[in-house]
């Protein structure tokens, strides 16, 4: 597949929207694909009568009945009975109230959920899609506030999406349910706030395809990539960097596997200069294996080291100025792309 | 451990008793796994085959007893002791040994070898080589049926072993509360992996575990097909009456050690002789006796599977290996 990136602004189907938040968009999303497909089903911890433990799943019980199911605290129960429901013809939605909770069923996602397909020989067809609630900045703590997607970035078999509009929410998480593949959906609990335009009714001009960059800001002296929060924060020293002359392009991967390497490649054909944001520690993670995998393949396309802006090799503290601290700020992205722009 | 006391049919009798003809089909199909896992044994041991495999010798009772209670549309998962349940659901004997062999003909291409067998046609959903990850598979399938209202009902076979795992318990509650059309079959052969059941679980009476989970729980011989059937039955008949589901814990030895590199040598002196002289095989044929079926018949019974297999085997054993490109394809879906 060649993927053509999206430009942030750029779409703009005739459609009546809506504005919803973040949170709200979820619930919203996986109505829409119930509403039209009556093998989706949905289970987790709290998300029917409850409406959710973040309130992201409010109505879906009232509307869609036993096809919402609320499970024992039992995460392993949660995801095989997914599977299971999925090798017989339905297509669930499964709910893992946090990311830091896919440590209790990292089992059934990696040697069940991964494998099923190809252990089979082709038998078996898991279209189950995972929900869960990533990230830091809330001040949960550490077995709260971990940004998960990085686990499962070398298991084969599981597409990641990490929606950081809900635009993108909306759209990702339609197509991820309507995926044959299973499909890990990281929703950033500290962007549960942040607004944007969804359409009045259903309409599949807004699914957004998997596997497809979004160039949030275009420039050419630069390329900054980031996702979910810290694509906000690349935005807004994007935003600084234009005052002191510099256009920098912000990339929004948006999906992590399959990753849209070719946006990025087609960008640094431009820049030249590469900065690689990501929240979660530096080792083993989405931004230094695409650092790497362009410096080996792409090697003449730099013409200045590329910079890796991570957080720190801790778990994700508590309190506020230490957690605040540990995630890449946006004056540490504007003072890398100054100390690029002068390489 | 003392010797284990003899296995004792406790499920009360019911139902009608399955014909003479029924038997000796059931008899037949656990002739064709013991003659299939001694293949098997045979290859490894020589070895034709790498890495390892867990036999089924002496536990066939339990699966043919439980899928002769099935009808098409139900689904059994299983563990990777498995290649016995996956043939008493019908799944065909050249490609379940072509999967052991690393055949492209293998029931999954090659991909997933012995602890793997799986077979969708038959309603197999696969063999799991991961202690417990299967049980709430089960849960999925039984709830997709609760759901589609179909009626069928999804059996999970699994080793005492990994009734101390957390997705037993997990599993368990989870499809008492929803009442799910499921069965949950131990197969108690005294071992987890090297270790007496004794050493690793408090009590040892498993079917006792049921009563936590609002469920009704079965202990029987393991080593009587008649017996497992019966029980299969009840349990099958109240998943599809929307009862919910039944823990059956069935009361069997595993004649072979754990695994391809394991001898046994921790049992104790004159235990597996015990067992041997209750073998699932003579038992049936204790059955069919009764019925009337002389010597003769049932050596025809044993000769004929013993030529199936054979011939499957013979079969397997020609058929070409993969493309080394193959291991590139069914990741995705597209």
């Amino acid at each position: 597949m060649t993927p053509t990136p999206t430009l942030s602004g750029s779409f703009a189907p005739a459609a009546s929207l809506v504005e919803l938040n973040y949170r709200k968009v979820i619930a919203r999303a996986i109505a829409d694909e119930m509403a039209t497909d009556p093998r989706v089903v949905f289970l987790g911890e709290d998300v029917g009568a409850a409406g959710g433990a973040f309130k992201t799943t409010e109505g879906l019980h009232e509307r869609f009945g036993e096809r919402v199911r609320d499970t024992p605290i039992a995460e392993q129960a949660i995801v095989g009975t997914a599977i299971g429901a999925a090798l017989m013809g339905l297509r669930p939605v499964a709910e893992i109230m946090f990311a830091d909770f896919a440590g209790v069923c990292f089992d059934q996602i990696v040697n069940t959920l991964a494998k099923y397909r190809y252990t089979t020989g082709g038998q078996a067809t898991v279209p189950v899609t995972i929900r869960m609630a990533n990230g830091a900045g809330a001040g949960f703590g550490p077995q709260h506030s971990q940004p998960a997607e990085n686990w499962f970035l070398n298991i084969p078999g599981i597409k990641i999406v990490v929606p950081g509009t809900v635009e993108d929410l909306y759209g990702l998480l339609r197509s991820a349910i309507r995926d044959d593949d299973p499909v890990l959906v990281f929703e950033h609990k500290n962007l549960f706030a942040l607004k944007g335009g969804v359409p009045a009714e259903p309409d599949d001009r807004y699914l957004v395809p998997i596997g497809v960059a979004d160039i949030a800001r275009p420039g050419n002296d630069i390329t900054i990539v980031a996702t979910q929060q810290m694509r906000h924060r690349a935005l807004q020293a994007a935003g600084q960097l234009a005052g002191q002359g510099y256009a920098a392009e912000v990339i929004d991967p948006r999906t992590l596997v399959p990753f849209d390497y070719q946006t990025v490649i087609t960008s640094l054909a431009k820049t030249s200069r590469l900065i690689v944001v990501q929240e979660g520690p530096p080792d083993g993670g989405w931004a230094a294996n695409l650092i790497g995998r362009l410096v080996a393949g792409n090697f003449e396309l730099f013409d200045a080291p590329p910079a890796l802006i991570t957080s720190d090799p801790t778990p994700v503290p508590y309190s506020s100025p230490m957690e605040d601290a540990w995630l890449p700020g946006t004056d540490r992205i504007v003072a890398e792309a100054l100390r690029l722009l002068a390489y | 451990m003392t010797a284990p006391a003899q296995p004792q049919a406790t499920a009360s009798a019911g139902g009608s008793p399955p014909s003479a003809g029924e038997l000796t089909a059931m008899l037949r199909r656990m002739h064709e796994i013991r003659f299939f896992e001694n293949t098997v044994q045979d290859w490894f041991s020589r070895a034709i085959v790498r890495g390892s495999t867990h036999l089924y010798q002496g536990q066939e009772a339990v699966s043919v007893g439980v899928t002769a209670a099935l009808r098409p549309g139900d689904t059994t998962t299983c563990t990777y002791r498995g290649h016995g349940t996956v043939l008493a659901q019908g799944a065909p004997l050249d490609r379940a040994f072509g999967e052991i062999l690393g055949k492209a003909n293998g029931l999954c291409h090659g991909k997933g070898g012995s602890m793997h067998l799986t077979d969708f046609s038959v309603g197999a959903l696969g063999s799991f080589a991961i202690v417990g990850a299967h049980l709430p598979i089960t849960a999925g399938a039984a709830w997709a049926a609760q759901l589609q209202g179909t009626g069928a009902v999804s059996v999970s076979f699994f080793g005492d072993g990994a009734a101390n795992i957390g997705t037993f318990h997990e599993t368990l509650n989870l499809a008492g509360t929803w009442k799910l059309p499921a069965i949950f079959v131990i197969e108690n052969n005294l071992y987890g992996e090297y270790s007496p059941i004794a050493s690793t679980t408090a009590n040892t009476r498993l079917a006792d575990r049921a009563a936590s989970y609002a469920m009704p729980g079965v202990r029987v011989d393991g080593n009587d097909v008649v017996a497992v059937l019966d029980a299969a039955r009840r349990a099958v008949q109240r998943a599809r009456d929307g009862h919910g589901p039944t823990l059956i814990e069935a009361m069997t030895y595993r004649q072979s050690g754990h695994s391809r590199s394991d001898p046994a040598k921790y049992r104790p002196a004159g235990e597996l002789e015990q067992w041997l002289a209750c073998d699932p095989i003579i038992v049936t044929e204790q059955h069919l006796r009764r019925l009337g079926a002389s010597d003769t018949e049932l050596a025809a019974v044993r000769d004929q599977a013993r030529a199936d297999v054979d011939a499957a085997a013979q079969r397997a054993l020609s058929w070409p290996d993969p493309d080394p490109a193959d291991r590139l394809t069914d990741v995705w879906t597209s």
